[in-house]
Parts: structure tokens; sequence; C-alpha cells
């Protein structure tokens, strides 16, 4: 254990203690990776399959399926402006070209300051409030260019600290009922108390 | 209830702004179906969602109880509930996730004991941040109150419940990949047979999967009745249902209508429903079920919303979101839009699916960019015919899921019937409607 730092160490084995199957918590861990910081480098792939039980190739190959989990780095807000159908009869494609304008750079990239990056999302289920526009997988519902520039402006001065967790944050929920202790932890802590005494 | 007097089984709740806490919940009956449950045995339990006559509302329409009652034979060790709403248009189960988690945690115990499994995942979307957040909440809550975990309200009956975050992925809403997904692997669709997870499911072990808005309705059906519930709606489509309304109307939003009783006008047009077209434009079309389903057109507007009378019309209900189009729409472009998402989601295991659909995208790019070419209209239905010989409906199936054969409906649709926009794109090269 050397990436996930102490507190994420604890978290990540009440994942994998959560599944029957190990594996089952590599997409979880992936998130949690993401929430410590921004991205999934190459070391937290590796201490996710220790943890899992699989290689580091295993990881990154089930990792870059998902459009959520990033093995390069963005920004601290990952925009995300929706293009699809409904949005797309109601003006997301003028929407996502100013987003380009504003933000200054194409769909894909990150401002060179690493505050902001722009995707063009599929749907994302919010569609009676059109175009769709979450940040960091929160619903903005900045609708209007001018609403969204607002919502620019307010993260630029570090607004939003509540609302929108920087990047990698999904949920800050912690789960407290029905954990049972992972008996790979019992096995760890027994055998520590073994060598001590 | 608009239009008929029908109960509100999903949207009761709605009003309140705090209607996801516990403490709502409970004053508003919250948990009291499954302590009725708790005092039925499971056959029992079984038997009246059985004959509830409820479809799936996940957007195959499959009858929810003829699913569990195929375990039978091998006990079910796994109840997994797909909260991965990514159907293009679809937006109610994003609602009852955020909005009432409880009632779908309830559903899910509630089922749980009917299937006699001791643990279940309720899979919810990557990017409903919100949504993770309060069904967490939710599970914690249930699990304090005794609702969830070891002998659940004294009765012997335990479940554990785990909340699985998504990451990003439309092909894990087909079952077979949410289950792989659920095993941390890519979202690959499982090559069938065997055609249920109900034979392989989750772990190799036999497995039920079932949509959220299904289990949200499960609490109402065992407090009044199998019965009661079959005798809303008419034919096979009972109870009520959800419908995400979007595009070019007055009040887009989520509506929960009788099934059958309404009609795609009503949905539409009635004042407490859509409101009508904006600007009191003129329709062009509507997409009645997702961007998997073909398209219908000013004249399928009486049509009622069921199942069967839809299918029976050469579309389906699918997932329950009718898009909206007027006068003003481009064809072409909302077909190009629907054929570039699943370029973007196939997952890549088969052909027809992978390479037909970015070669379809790039000639719809070419007619509404124009550089179209008047070959291109034969073309775009050959390959169409590739992916799913015949293109007809129900789509002939090709590929190991139906998201390759869901490709062709939309564009057989805008082109069939708005064939004259796609020569005019051609002609004067490009969109006439800017």
């Amino acid at each position: 254990m050397s990436y996930f730092n102490a507190t994420m160490t604890g978290r990540a084995r009440q994942l994998v203690s959560l599944y029957p199957e190990p594996r089952s918590a590599l997409v979880p861990l992936c998130h949690l990776a993401q929430e410590q910081d921004g991205w999934l480098t190459p070391e937290a792939m590796e201490e996710i399959a220790e943890l899992v039980g699989v290689t580091p190739a295993e990881v990154r190959g089930t990792a870059t399926f998902y459009d959520m989990l990033h093995t390069e780095p963005v920004g601290r807000y990952v925009v995300a402006v929706c293009t699809n159908i409904a949005c797309l009869l109601d003006g997301a494609i003028e929407l996502l070209a100013h987003a380009q304008e504003r933000l200054g750079v194409p769909v894909g990239a990150t401002t060179p300051d690493g505050l902001f990056t722009l995707e063009e999302a599929e749907c994302l289920a919010d569609c009676d409030h059109p175009p769709c526009v979450q940040v960091n997988h929160r619903f903005v519902r900045t609708t209007t260019a001018a609403a969204f520039d607002r919502l620019v402006e307010e993260l630029s001065a570090g607004g939003h600290a509540e609302d929108i967790p920087a990047h990698g944050t999904l949920v800050r929920v912690r789960r407290s009922g029905g954990l049972r202790v992972d008996a790979g932890q019992i096995a760890r802590e027994r055998a520590a108390q073994e060598g001590s005494g | 209830m608009p239009l008929t007097d029908a109960p509100r089984i999903m949207t009761a709740r709605l009003g309140d702004p705090d209607s996801y806490t516990i403490e709502r919940y409970l004053e508003t009956g919250g948990y009291q179906a499954l302590r009725k449950a708790l005092t039925m045995t499971p056959a029992e339990v079984a038997a009246e969602v059985d004959a509830a006559s409820l479809l799936g509302r996940g957007g195959a329409g499959f009858p929810a109880g003829r699913k569990w009652s195929m375990l039978k034979k091998d006990p079910v060790t796994s109840l997994v509930v797909n909260g991965d709403e990514s159907e293009p248009a679809t937006f109610k189960d994003h609602l009852l996730i955020e909005r009432i988690p409880h009632q779908i945690l309830e559903g899910v115990i509630i089922s749980a004991y009917a299937l006699q499994v001791t643990r279940a995942f309720v899979y919810v979307r990557g990017e409903f941040a919100l949504g993770l957040e309060r069904m967490e909440q939710a599970l914690n809550d249930a699990y304090h109150h005794g609702a969830v975990g070891a002998d659940i309200f004294s009765s012997g009956f335990s479940l554990d419940i785990v909340v699985h975050p998504g990451a990003g992925a439309y092909i894990c809403g087909d079952e077979t990949a949410l289950l792989e997904s659920l095993e941390g692997k890519r979202g690959f669709p499982r090559i069938k047979p065997p055609y249920y997870p109900a034979v392989i499911g989750l772990y190799h072990q036999p497995t039920v999967v079932n949509n959220v808005e299904t289990m949200a309705n499960i609490p109402w059906i065992v407090a009044n009745g199998g019965a009661a519930f079959a005798a809303l709606g008419a034919g096979r489509s009972c109870g009520t249902r959800m419908f995400a309304l979007s595009g070019h109307v007055n009040r887009p939003g989520p509506y929960e209508v009788e099934m059958v009783k309404v009609s795609f006008r009503d949905l539409i047009y009635a004042e407490e429903l859509g409101g009508g077209i904006r600007a009191d434009r003129e329709l062009k079309a509507f997409i009645p079920g997702g961007a998997s389903s073909p398209w219908f057109g000013p004249e399928h507007l009486d049509l009622p919303l069921g199942q069967d009378e839809v299918g029976q019309a050469g579309s389906m209900l699918g997932s329950g979101s009718v898009v909206v189009m007027d006068s003003s729409t481009c064809p072409v472009r909302a077909a190009w839009r629907i054929t570039k998402f699943f370029f973007r989601e196939s997952c890549g295991q088969c052909t027809p699916c992978r390479e037909g659909s970015g070669w379809l995208e790039r000639i719809l790019y070419r007619i509404e960019n124009g550089g179209g070419r008047e070959q291109d209209l034969d073309l775009l239905l050959d390959i169409c015919d590739n992916i799913s010989p015949g293109v007809h409906w129900p789509p002939e199936q090709t590929t190991i899921c139906p998201l390759g054969p869901s490709i062709p409906p939309s564009i057989a649709s805008s082109l069939l019937r708005f064939r004259d926009d796609y020569l005019v794109h051609i002609k004067d090269g490009g969109c006439p409607h800017g």
C-alpha cells in the first residue's frame, strides 16, 4: 500500500469488502482514486490491481472503457455539454460552440490554468432543462450562454465549493450500514498483533 | 393524476422538496408495505406482483412477475437494480433516484424477500452524483431504521444492499453488460444464449435484473394488491407509467399517466401535460420511445400509450421518452445526432454495429454539411440493411446486443418520411434550416 493515503486506504478496503468478488470493487476504486488525485494515475491503477487481484493492464483496460474514468489529467472542473437529441432541438450545438469560445479550448481539452476540461456529453437525463450542462457530474442548469459565463466566472473565483467539489469526488455520503469487517483485514491485524506481541 | 383519476404511484411524493428523506418517507406511509410483505409468505408476495401484470419499465417491457418465476428451478442469488438510465431523452429514473430513493429501496427489499435473496445491488448511473448521494444516504437511513440488514423488522429475513456507481457507458444499461460492469469489467454485453440473467447472471449465478421504476411500483402493489394495479390501464399494459416528455413542447417534463387511457395527443397537447407545441408550430414528427424507436408522425397522435398498441403501429414505448419535433426541425440533423450517439456508445464487439454506426454517421454528417450525394440515400438504407436485414420493425437482431439493430430505425424513419428534406440538402449543398 503506497498509492492511497491513510483515509483512502481504509475506504478502499471497505469497498472491496462490500462485494462477494473483489473485482466488483474495481470501478468504485477508480472513482476513489479520482477523488484523491482528480484522475487515474498509473500508480493508482497498480494499487487497484493489487487490491482486487488483477493485473494493472486489466485495470487500465477496464477503466478506458468508461467515459468518466480519466487516465490522463483533467481540469479541476470537467464541464460537460450535452448535444444529444432533446438538447440538440434546443440550441445545444450553439451552447457548446459558445463554451469552446468562452473557455478558449476545443472539446476534449483543458484550459492552460488547469481549471476546466470541456466535454461534449451524450444524454445526461435532464432533458426537461435543455441544453443540459454538468460540472463534475452535478447538474448546473445553465441553459443560456449568459448563465454559462456567470458559472465559469464563479468557479474561476473559487465559488461553489459546497455544491461542486473538485473533479473526482462523486459521492460524499459514507456508507455506515451493514458493514462487515473484511476477513483479510482481520487476518492482517492479527498478524500485526502477533508480530508485535 | 391528469386526465384520469388513477392513483399517483410514482409521483405522489414529488411535490415535497424533502421527499428523499427518511423522515418524510415514513410520514407518508413509507416502509408499511414492507412490514405487510413480511407478514406474507414470499410466494404470496410474488403472486401479488404476478397478478399486477407489471411490465418492466426499463425499455424491453418484459413482465416482471415472469422474470421472477423463471427462477423457480434454480434459487436466485442476487437481485440487481438497473438505474443506469442513459437512453437519449429518458429522464424518469434520474428523477426517481434523486427524489424517492426510499420508495425504490422499499421495492428492492420487498422483491428480495419475495425472491429470498440476501444480497442486492442498486447500479446507479455514474453521472448522477446527487442521485448517488441521495441513494447512499437513504440506504444508511434504511439500515438504521431496521428496514435493511440483519433480521429486518424482527422478521428473521436478512438482506444487504450495495449502491454501485457506474462510470459512463450507455451500453451498461443492457442487463448483461450491466452485470459485466458490476463484476468490474468492460461493459461488454454477453453472448446469448443463455438469454436471461435468470439462467446465468452475476458471478455466473441466477440473477434477477429489474429497472428502478419497476422497483418503485412494488410497494404500492403490495399495499393495494396486484389486482388493483392490474385494474389500471388496459390489455397487457397495466398501472401507471412515467413518461419523459421533451423537445418542442411548452411544458417538457416527467409525467405519470395511466397506461392506455392517455394518447400521445393528450401527452403532447393537454394543458396539464405537454401544453402543446411551442409558438403554435406544427408537429413534424415525434420519437415515441427513446432513440432506438422508429419515429411517428401526426397521424399517430391518437394512439394510446400502451405497449401493444404502439408496438402494433410499428414502434415501441421503449424507455418511456417522447421527443417532439416541430416544423422547424431538420430531420437530417436529428438522425445524424442520434446515429453519432450510437457510434460513440457502440462497445465495438460486433462488426455491423461498430463499423456501420461510424459509416452512417459520416454520411449523415456530409449530407447535413453540404457534401451529400444523391446515391448516399440508397447507401444509407443499404448499410442499415446490413446491420439489420429488412430494416423492419421489430428489427432483425444480428449482433450480441440490441444496440446495433437500434441504429437503423431513426435513419429509416427520417429518410423515408422526409426524403425531400434530404434531397434539398444535397441539391443546395447544405442545411436549409441553417
